[in-house]
């Protein structure tokens, strides 16, 4: 079996990583100026007490030990004054790093937890083709991984600076003892420069196929565990641990190459600066040698060098962590500028409490990536303060004209009214605020009861009782410990599949919207709690209007007008006797278990007469 | 046959194991064997690489000591050797740090891979309960972010840890040597540091916990946004919705933050110890030195040592916080392979059955939910070979939970079920799962092709077998009309079919595994009569010869059954034919009468 794998286009691997990666890294800073300021403070301080350290040591032995050693006596004054010195430079290190290594996690977070609120708003807000096209496991991926990928780098940026601020004093000071030698020391810089170059290009693609993978695992697990009762019910999990296997020992060698080209490069970066101070130590020898310079200098400029060598190391993460931060980039990105929501208008849905209607006028739609359209030229009105029944058989189209008349998704073709207002025309949340829509599949979240029905507005414990009431929901959940406030689990798992629906029913009617549209939404309640529910819905649908797909006869038979559809086409339409008179397929379809006992009773009396 | 069967109370997925720092390391190890797989060769390349780093500065030292500063005039000839060797060195040093850094990760990641293999097979080794006690996006967090967590730890932080330790330890033999006082006076300023480090470890274990546990809520609210999207937009709760993940974003943030914080804390009390300690030896020293006991040399070398002594003691005390990380991590994932699979495979030992008619008993079954009531009461009910059962009932009557005893999907808290009189807690899963085959209530697509999605019934069918399942069971017109075919994919979960579509692949799925026990719950509650009757006619034929038992709503199910099983609030208050059931006024009667009035008057009979 194989994984749609990520359409994130993939940004070829160009000498621009670098470059790409420090915009990365500026929008960052900019957003998060303040405690990136005060990282950066930090390590300065940090840079400027390592440096200080080892000037204190060494003057202290030159004003302070020496003398006291060659005296044999050393004063109380001249301890503290050792003390001291090392302790307030300790202060200053210790402020330093406490303000770097705090402000840059705190920058490096906050840049996270923003950039995760913006990609699931997106994901909120795209449209459900969008969703249809993007493994969930992807987009979980995406929302943590991606993102923890692309701002990582913030940890040992501030310090990287701190590096460069120490860097430049080294290298002023090296100017000034000597130009000539500074010059073939500083060589390494663009040595390191190069060898950098060569890494990100060979990281570059490495780590976009390491962050796919992982996407890959993801969705694998995601789809896997939540196909876990089919799986278990049928013992395939031996398959599915195949399945996982494979992507994971890819993600494994993936993550084994970048391994091995950070494992090349850690260790030239290393070694540059040692041969820099190897080479600085031969040329300064040769140069004491003809007399151009004195041997103090050449010491105290390999001294500057060799303190150079583990910070430079902290500027090798940074580099090496680039990589990373743009392929994550890239990923996030792709979520965050992905277009087509649905655009909204300024038009305001009646909210007089009275009826609705709705209506859809020669409405195609064809769902994405689709050859044929699964509504051809749909047109149904459906009066306010009616109910009417929409019949077809599985696959006609039923689902998607539903979601079509709430605007879940737009037209092809044709209109969709509400209140003869175009449903484009409407301002965002206009039509929730008025027309509800069970869906076919039930969806239930995390929560109690209560905020199952509400979906967190306030209420007060007499209308949600008295929704579940109409949704014949009440019994079980009185008998629920806790009551409304019981939780239900992921999906409301711990209820029965037909509770569960009639939880759903319930947040329905709990908002007294003035178009209720249900889809099947009673599959899994038996006859007698249909009926008592269609009873109870009657009566609360005083000012609604209600259109609703059925199979069942008692449903049906309720409606003031039947609209047969097949193969996205309306056949017919009219009140149930006139349909079950002139429609063949919708008489074949009401019919099918008179006719199939009808059948059997006819088999069995056949048999027994043969008897 | 009586085996003994473990307690049937349902386990709860660990949030985090229960184990100290040190046993979760060597569980860690234990499930990663790779970690310690060729582990010497690499210490010893790391000791060499580490030589050589210890080298380079005492080579430059010696350069400028006795080549440039040499009595008689920079020594040429000793500087360009002593270069020339330094640069060997570095390149060995180099090559070394390479093959360190290679093995070092792919032991990790093939230690770490198996560990979410690990994990990921044991999720499905849980009973269907376990699982769902905790959210899917959180159960993916145990094979994915909170592995992660630990490759840090295992790539650098153990090697460097052993690194550290013996640096310090060598640190420690020549301070010892050039000044047992000093030394002493080192080892005093450390010991507060090592009570600090045993407190802050464990607050910051907890701390690193606390982060994963909230990665797992976030992973699972970001989730229920995405599958929940149609819900969502429905109802315009994009807003609430957003609150609810702002919330679990904050306070991963939050805890993120608050961990760091502690970490750096951890740290930085170490760099002030080192740092106090290099002033407080300075002091002492400087005293010891007036009073002639160590010379002004010694007393700059002894520095260098601290120094060298400091060094890996902050690099322990970094990789410490690293570890603790880990652990974090590590907790999670070891607190989920080592949950008890409470319905679990008796493997080798269990009874592998003869395929074949089939009889099922109930014997007494009762079955509550964990810390819930008693929802199945004393069933007890016999199934015989060749018949076809139709379960009915109220919803929340309990038939689900009946199909999931059956099928073993949970254990019965008290009472047995038998198949062909065998506990079908004996019998291996290889042999159940090839006899009996559930069909839920919401079955799950793959995002797969149709003929992938079937497949997964019995992954070894060919082509033909599959063209057949589905042209015996009526949908061959079905996938003609659909564009591609037994080639069209049906999106993820299956959300490009419409729901009833979905059930139709879920059964032809189960047709292909050709189970001798056939378990239908509501399976065609979202599919339209016709299409309905049509697949039940041709399930009845292909049943015939097996047993099927089939939970529906639409009661010409029961009209067509050998055997009707009624249940009521948990206990079976009826059981018969139909035409016996139908007429004796009790709760069949009247769900058969509120059914059939459904159905119309006006029924033209053929
Ligand atoms: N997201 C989708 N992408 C592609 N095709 C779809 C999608 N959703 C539904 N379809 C197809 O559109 C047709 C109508 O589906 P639907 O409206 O759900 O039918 P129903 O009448 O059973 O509710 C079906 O043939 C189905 O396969
Ligand atoms: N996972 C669960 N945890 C707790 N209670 C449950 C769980 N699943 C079902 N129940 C309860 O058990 C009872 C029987 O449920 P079920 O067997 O699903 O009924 P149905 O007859 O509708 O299939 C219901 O009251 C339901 O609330
Ligand atoms: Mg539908
Ligand atoms: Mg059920």
């Amino acid at each position: 079996m194989s994984v749609v794998s990520a359409p994130v286009p993939r940004q070829p691997a160009t000498r621009a990583v670098l470059r790409r990666g420090l915009r990365v890294i500026w929008g960052g800073i900019r957003v998060e100026r303040r405690p990136f300021a005060l990282a950066v403070v930090g390590s300065v301080l940090w840079a400027a007490a390592t440096v200080g350290t080892a000037g204190a040591i060494g003057w202290l032995t030159d004003a302070v030990i020496e003398p006291a050693v060659g005296r044999r006596s050393v004063s109380a004054a001249d301890l503290w004054a050792i003390f001291g010195l090392l302790a307030l430079v300790l202060a200053v290190n210790v402020v330093g790093v406490i303000l770097r290594r705090v402000y840059a996690t705190v920058a490096g977070f906050n840049l996270q937890a923003r950039y995760r609120r913006g990609v699931t708003r997106q994901y909120l807000r795209l449209p459900l083709a969008w969703h249809h096209r993007h493994p969930s496991g992807q987009l979980l991926s995406n929302a943590h991984a991606d993102v923890e990928a692309t701002w990582q780098v913030f940890n040992p940026l501030p310090m990287a600076i701190g590096v460069i601020f120490m860097l430049l004093i080294a290298g002023g000071m090296m100017i000034l003892v000597d130009p000539f030698l500074a010059f073939i020391g500083l060589l390494v810089f663009p040595g390191l420069f190069a060898a950098n170059l060569v890494f990100q290009r060979a990281m570059s693609p490495r780590i976009t196929r390491a962050q796919e993978l992982r996407a890959e695992v993801a969705q694998v697990a995601h789809e896997s565990f939540e196909a876990a009762l089919v799986v278990k019910s049928m013992g395939r999990e031996d398959e599915e641990a195949d399945r996982f296997r494979t992507r994971t020992l890819e993600l494994r060698d993936s993550l084994v190459e970048v391994g091995r080209t950070r494992g090349t490069f850690e260790p030239v970066i290393e070694a540059i600066p040692t041969l820099g101070t190897l080479a600085v130590l031969g040329v300064g020898t040769w140069q004491v040698a003809q007399g151009d310079l004195d041997a103090a200098q050449v010491v105290q400029m390999a001294y500057l060098f060799s303190i150079l060598a583990f910070p430079v190391r902290a500027l090798g993460w940074v580099l090496a962590e680039i990589p990373r931060s743009v392929v994550g980039y890239d990923r996030v990105q792709h979520v965050l500028t992905a277009r087509g929501g649905l655009e909204f208008g300024e038009g305001r849905a009646r909210r007089d409490g009275g009826p609705a209607a709705s209506r859809l006028d020669g409405v195609t739609y064809r769902h994405e990536g689709e050859e044929e359209p699964a509504l051809h030229a749909v047109d149904l009105v459906v009066p306010a303060g009616s109910t009417t029944a929409l019949v077809g058989p599985t696959g006609s189209g039923k689902s998607t004209l539903t979601n079509l008349a709430l605007r879940l998704v737009d037209v092809e073709g044709g209109a969709v009214t509400l209140d003869g207002a175009d449903v484009r025309d409407l301002g965002k949340g206009e039509i929730p605020a008025v027309a509800t829509l069970v869906p076919q599949q039930t969806f239930l979240f995390d929560d109690t009861v209560r905020n199952n029905v509400t979906l967190g507005a306030d209420a007060s414990d007499e209308s949600v009782w008295a929704a579940l009431r109409v949704a014949q929901a009440e019994g079980f959940v009185r008998a629920l410990p806790g009551g409304l406030d019981a939780m239900i689990g992921e999906r409301g798992g711990m209820l029965s599949g037909g509770q569960r629906q009639r939880v759903a029913l319930a947040r329905a009617v709990w908002r007294r919207p003035r178009l209720l549209v249900l889809d099947d939404a009673t599959s899994a309640v038996d006859p007698s709690v249909e009926q008592a529910i269609l009873a109870g819905l009657r009566e609360a649908s005083d000012g609604m209007t209600v259109l609703v797909v059925a199979y069942r006869m008692a449903t049906i038979t309720l409606a003031d007008q039947v609209v047969y559809l097949e193969h996205g086409r309306v056949l017919d339409r009219g009140t149930h006797a006139e349909l079950v008179d002139r429609c063949r397929g919708y008489a074949d379809l009401v019919h099918a278990y008179a006719r199939e006992a009808a059948e059997r009773a006819a088999v069995e009396r056949s048999e027994e007469e043969a008897r | 046959m009586s085996t003994e069967h473990h307690d049937p109370t349902s386990s709860r997925i660990g949030a985090q194991s229960e184990l100290g720092t040190l046993a979760t390391l060597r569980r860690g190890l234990e499930l990663s064997p790779e970690l310690r797989r060729g582990l010497l060769v690499t210490v010893v390349l790391a000791v060499v690489a580490t030589l050589g780093r210890v080298i380079i500065p005492f080579v430059v030292q010696q350069v400028t000591d006795n080549g440039i500063l040499a009595s008689g005039g920079p020594d040429i000839a000793f500087v360009a050797r002593a270069i020339g060797g330094a640069a060997v060195v570095v390149a060995l040093t180099s090559v070394a740090q390479y093959f360190v850094n290679v093995r070092l990760f792919t032991s990790a990641e093939s230690g770490l891979a198996t560990l979410r293999m690990t994990a990921f097979r044991h999720i499905h080794d849980l009973s269907v309960l376990t699982q769902s006690t905790e959210r899917r996006g959180s159960l993916v967090s145990r094979v994915t972010s909170d592995v992660d967590t630990i490759s840090m730890f295992v790539q650098f932080g153990g090697l460097m840890l052993l690194i550290s330790t013996a640096q310090i330890m060598l640190a420690t033999v020549l301070m010892l040597v050039y000044s047992p006082l000093l030394a002493l006076v080192v080892y005093l300023c450390f010991v507060p540091l090592v009570f600090l480090i045993r407190r802050f470890q464990p607050m910051l274990g907890r701390a690193y916990g606390v982060v994963r546990e909230r990665v797992g809520d976030l992973l699972g609210a970001v989730s229920e946004s995405i599958v929940g999207a149609v819900t969502i937009r429905a109802y315009g709760v994009e807003e609430r919705t957003a609150e609810r993940i702002d919330k679990a974003i904050e306070e991963h943030r939050a805890a993120a933050i608050r961990a760091q914080v502690r970490s750096v804390m951890a740290f930085v009390s170490g760099q002030a110890f080192a740092g106090l300690t290099t002033a407080v030896v300075l002091v002492v020293g400087t005293v010891l030195a007036t009073r002639g006991d160590l010379s002004l040399g010694q007393l700059l070398a002894f520095l260098f040592l601290v120094n060298l002594f400091t060094q890996p003691v902050l690099m322990a005390t970094e990789i410490l916080n690293e570890m603790q990380n880990a652990v974090a991590g590590w907790r999670r994932v070891i607190g989920v392979v080592d949950t008890q699979a409470d319905v679990s495979d008796p493997g080798a030992e269990g009874v592998h059955q003869e395929r074949g008619p089939i009889t099922v008993d109930f014997e007494d079954v009762s079955y509550a939910y964990p810390d819930g009531p008693t929802v199945l009461e004393e069933v007890t009910l016999r199934l015989e070979p060749h018949t076809r059962v139709a379960v009915v009932g109220e919803t929340g009557s309990g038939k689900t939970t009946l199909a999931k005893l059956l099928t073993r999907l949970m254990d019965p808290s008290g009472g047995r079920v038998l198949l062909d009189g065998v506990d079908l807690r004996d019998i291996a899963f290889a042999s159940l799962r090839r006899r009996v085959v559930l069909v839920p209530q919401e079955g799950f697509l793959f995002d797969e092709d149709l003929a992938e999605n079937i497949r997964f019934g019995r992954p070894e069918a060919s082509d033909d077998d599959l063209a057949l399942a589905v042209t015996e069971l009526g949908l061959d017109a079905w996938v003609d009309g659909l564009p591609h075919g037994l080639a069209t994919r049906v999106g993820q979960r299956g959300e490009s079919l419409s729901a009833g579509e979905r059930q139709l692949v879920a059964i032809a799925r189960a047709y292909l595994a050709d189970p001798d026990l056939l378990v239908l719950d509501e399976a065609t509650s979202a599919v339209d009569p016709s299409t309905e009757v049509r697949v039940q006619r041709a399930l009845e034929g292909l049943t015939r010869g097996r047993t099927s038992v089939a939970i529906a709503h639409r009661l010409s199910t029961a009209e067509a059954a050998d055997l009707v099983v009624v249940v009521d609030r948990g206990r079976v208050v009826e059981l018969g034919r139909h035409a016996d059931l139908v007429g004796r006024g009790g709760v069949y009667s009247r769900m058969h009468a509120s059914w059939s009035s459904q159905q119309g008057s006006d029924v033209v009979a053929p």
